[in-house]
């Protein structure tokens, strides 16, 4: 009896179901072993700085400013301008227009799943969400902000002012709080259930016969080997590669993440995007060089142009008509809204 | 012999003979086996791969500056740190691969 209580009171306290009941059994009627959780689930929302905990004040806050475009230098461009919800949070242009009118340099990432990266911007330059949160505002090509005048307009605003209060009581209006908040925001704008994360969850019919060969296109190293850099779970190495794509411009090479470490692998690399999402954010690539899906697979079986330090991962591949297909329409059950066509049993 | 003689012999022998010493670290799921190791001036480190996919390892420091561009899985690059201090070591391609080599005197 004493020892009934004791292990009743160690369950309550540990928080976990009684198992001496029906569970048992079931365990012990079911003969093979439950199949292991695919390492390509993704548990839960991004993890967050120690002082920037996610909460209702901080999301409506960095929600109001994201959108706001008095944020900016001449008041017309907002964060969403570039990154808007209807455009996977990216853009469908080739390259965005700031502030002054003139196209930026590199396509606009989406900000899906950016708190999951574990480094900012097509060259890694800023290292969390809070760091990225000031660059473009301040940049003169994109929102072209003065921080002395944003502060002031926050400041100058009662609504701004409640909800600074609220979400980082006693932290006051600063360019530190503003970052936070759009941090905050950003780190809840996460795709996760896919159909693709439907069928790893067991759903076999979540996803097309086709997607699912794609899926074994896609991971094999003598087929598609995409995933030696798309890596489980976020379909990212959260690492730098040089692709090989063609520059589009006369601009001279970019030369990608070398501008911030000096490392000769780094000439012309940039950062391996995840994969969530992906038929949302069409152009693809650092320049958008690729306009479609398909164009991206004829690339990588291309081999990547010849162009100065092509990653040696990257080599020319021998896929068939069918695999190619199949490669898309894995990509497409990567996406949020379920694909258009039924799922077939071809 | 005479007193010069002696007393060079006796600077000089301790570093002639001291073995340097071989250190091996490894690559594998995108990390370093090894977050910290503390060697001595004039020993060597080695780091093999043993991921599917190619590595680098790099470090910018003052002291002990080297790069060994990129490499498959199977091969192991050697770097000599020939000078003492705290020495960052990353891949470049994967920059949450990183550890520290502590070289002392
Ligand atoms: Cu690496």
């Amino acid at each position: 009896m004493l020892i009934d209580v004791m292990f009743s009171a160690l369950l309550i306290a540990a928080d976990i179901p009684d198992t001496t009941g029906d569970n048992t059994d079931i365990m012990a009627t079911s003969g093979a072993p439950p199949k292991p959780k695919s390492i390509w689930l993704v548990d839960g929302p991004p993890p967050h700085p120690a002082d920037n905990a996610p909460n209702e004040h901080r999301h409506a806050l960095g929600e109001k400013l994201f959108f706001d475009p008095k944020l900016s230098g001449n008041g017309e461009v907002a964060c969403a301008s570039c990154h808007a919800p209807d455009q996977g949070w990216a853009d469908s242009r080739a390259f965005s227009t700031g502030v002054p009118g003139t196209p930026l340099g590199r396509a606009t990432p989406t900000v899906v799943n950016s708190g999951y990266s574990l480094i900012q911007m097509w060259d890694g330059r800023f290292a969390s969400l809070e760091e990225q949160a000031l660059g473009p505002l301040a940049a003169a090509d994109e929102m072209n902000a003065v921080p002395a005048q944003v502060i002031a307009y926050l400041v100058d605003s009662d609504d701004y002012q409640n909800m600074f209060g609220k979400a980082y009581p006693g932290e006051g209006i600063t360019l530190q709080t503003l970052a936070k908040a759009l941090a905050a925001y950003q780190r809840t704008i996460i795709v996760i259930d896919t159909p693709f994360d439907r069928w790893q969850r067991g759903d076999e019919n979540a996803v097309s016969t086709s997607a699912k060969r794609g899926f074994e296109v896609f991971k094999d190293p003598n087929r598609g080997n995409c995933a030696a850099c798309h890596q489980a779970p976020h379909f990212t190495d959260h690492g730098f590669h040089n692709i090989g794509v063609p520059e589009l411009r006369n601009t001279g090479r970019d030369a990608g993440r070398h501008k911030v470490i000096p490392i000769a692998v780094l000439k012309g690399a940039f950062k391996t995007p995840g994969l969530r999402n992906i038929s949302s954010t069409a152009p693809y690539f650092h320049n958008s060089y690729a306009k479609t899906l398909e164009e991206v697979v004829e690339h990588y079986i291309g081999g990547g142009r010849n162009v100065p330090n092509l990653s040696p991962s990257m080599k020319p591949l021998q896929l068939s008509h069918q695999e190619k297909a199949d490669l898309v329409a894995f990509m497409k059950s990567l996406d949020q809204i379920p694909a258009q066509e039924e799922p077939s049993n071809e | 012999m005479n007193r010069v003689t002696i007393a060079t012999l006796l600077t000089v022998a301790p570093f002639a003979f001291a073995q340097a010493a071989e250190h091996k670290v490894t690559q594998k799921d995108r990390k370093f086996d090894k977050q910290h190791i503390e060697i001595k001036v004039g020993d060597t480190v080695h780091f093999e791969n043993q991921d599917d996919f190619f590595h680098n390892v790099y470090s910018l420091s003052d002291s002990n500056f080297f790069d060994l561009k990129s490499y498959p899985k199977g091969e192991s690059r050697a770097n000599t740190f020939n000078k003492p201090g705290v020495v960052n070591v990353e891949c470049a391609i994967h920059p949450d691969m990183k550890m520290v080599v502590e070289v002392k005197e």
